[in-house]
């Protein structure tokens, strides 16, 4: 981990995708795709299946290399800063990435201490997502896909995640989890995370969200809050 | 943190994971015993005559330093496996990629606690042979038999965590480890078994014959300790 480097904490903007192009095996993913996300805001993107919802998401963690325009996440050069970026943003995918022989209170602490988090901190992660309680020291594997993704999301939140990004966030979860993931997630953008939602979930997904992103044959066009 | 704080980390939690889940107490250390029984079945009590010593020795007291590391090797495929499996079953490898983990600490640490789990199975192993095969350990050769376990494990270890790592997203991951990492753990089951023949004086060969077998497994733990580490952040970056 790279934590030499000055966080430049003071960007207005959480992402800037200018004329993005992705190449993955061959195929370009993205072909032109320009997107501005505000800190503190919450943006769904929208569109059909291989529409390059996930790739905008991938590269603005880190993971998709970007082959011609220019990009920033969180102030960080998208070509140059890949490691940094990586380190202060969150992607939570179909998985959770979660230890399920370890229990909630025990995978919370890992993730937290990847980037030195002190033990308020990571209490203070499990009391937000409201996994502490009897919940903490239950296997993780043990738990309900809903509870496994509010676990997920508190290692976010341990880890100091700046940016969330979050790929079809309610896919696999019952009724309860469902709602059980909205009231978290109304939580956070109340404590000022900006997050980026990729979702087929639109009545879920859009009610949180301040702006509404289209993205069709790897571009994206706005359509609005 | 520093690298070395995310080594003992990524390596406690494998342990306390391993610990939790109980597969070396009830998979890895039967699969190893049941192996090692199953050679004394297959081999016999036969004797060997040895026309230079002029004496006759027991063929399960000849093979017992090779057929331990053949355990050890067989068991190492459990080990890796399990210790993957636990990182690609719910994406946690990828997630530590994506969370921009130092890719040399997560393998170092992963290796970590597999060398700690394939040195208590060696040493169990070691006093099964002696106890089983008959084999006996003379005092002098206690130090080149503990720096042979030493050296041996961390090659066994880093190559396990190399090609672990680079199959943990692969489908039929559990068929292709053995064709990838039994060849590559060739030269460690060759050095460390006459490593540890002259340790035990097996068929009456010399303590001083062992030693440059032990720098075989110093320069082959080296070789993976160091290459490993540097290799394996692109290897997880392709395969994940």
């Amino acid at each position: 981990m790279d934590a030499a480097a000055p966080p430049p904490d003071d960007a207005p903007d959480a992402v800037v995708l200018t004329d993005a192009v992705a190449v993955l095996g061959g195929f370009p993913v993205l072909a032109g795709a320009s997107l501005t996300v505000r800190r503190g805001e919450v943006v769904l993107l929208r569109g059909p299946n291989g529409a390059g919802k996930t790739s905008v998401l991938r590269l603005c963690a880190g993971l998709l290399p970007l082959t011609r325009g220019e990009g920033r996440v969180l102030g960080l050069d998208l070509t140059a800063d890949r490691d940094l970026i990586r380190s202060r943003v969150g992607l939570l995918g179909h998985r959770n990435g979660l230890y399920g022989d370890l229990t909630v209170a025990e995978n919370v602490a890992f993730w937290g201490a990847t980037v030195g988090a002190t033990a308020d901190e990571v209490a203070g992660a499990m009391r937000r997502l409201g996994v502490d309680g009897r919940l903490r020291d239950v296997a993780v594997r043990k738990l309900s896909a809903g509870q496994k993704r509010r676990t997920a999301l508190a290692c976010l939140v341990a880890r100091r995640a700046e940016l969330w990004l979050l790929d079809e966030p309610h896919a696999g979860l019952d009724a309860d989890g469902r709602d059980e993931l909205d009231a978290v997630l109304r939580q956070a953008v109340g404590a000022g995370a900006t997050v980026v939602v990729a979702s087929h979930e639109l009545e879920r997904a859009g009610s949180l969200a301040d702006r509404i992103v289209d993205v069709i044959g790897g571009q994206i066009a706005e359509v609005g809050p | 943190m520093s690298r070395w704080s995310v080594v003992r980390l990524i390596a406690a939690k494998d342990l306390r994971i391993e610990r939790r889940s109980r597969v070396m107490t009830n998979q890895v250390l039967p699969f190893a015993a049941v192996t090692m029984v199953l050679f004394a079945f297959a081999l016999d009590a036969k004797g060997v005559f040895n026309p230079e010593t002029r004496q006759v020795t027991s063929l399960l007291d000849l093979v017992a330093p090779g057929l331990v590391w053949l355990a050890t090797m067989f068991s190492l495929l459990v080990l890796v496996q399990r210790a993957f499996s636990i990182e690609a079953d719910d994406g946690a490898l990828d997630a530590l990629r994506v969370a921009g983990v130092d890719p040399v600490a997560i393998y170092w640490g992963k290796a970590l606690a597999l060398a700690v789990q394939l040195a208590v199975l060696e040493v169990l192993l070691l006093v099964t042979a002696v106890f089983l095969y008959g084999a006996s350990v003379p005092l002098g050769g206690v130090a080149l038999l503990a720096v042979t376990l030493v050296l041996a494990t961390t090659g066994l270890a880093c190559v396990g965590t190399l090609y672990g790592g680079l199959i943990a997203g692969f489908t039929g991951r559990e068929s292709l480890l053995p064709l990838l990492v039994l060849p590559v753990v060739a030269p460690v089951l060759i050095g460390a078994t006459r490593a540890v023949e002259s340790a035990l004086g097996t068929d009456g060969v010399a303590l001083s014959e062992g030693w440059p077998w032990v720098g075989l497994l110093a320069v082959f733990a080296a070789a993976f300790g160091v290459g490993g580490a540097l290799a394996f952040g692109p290897l997880i970056e392709e395969a994940t």
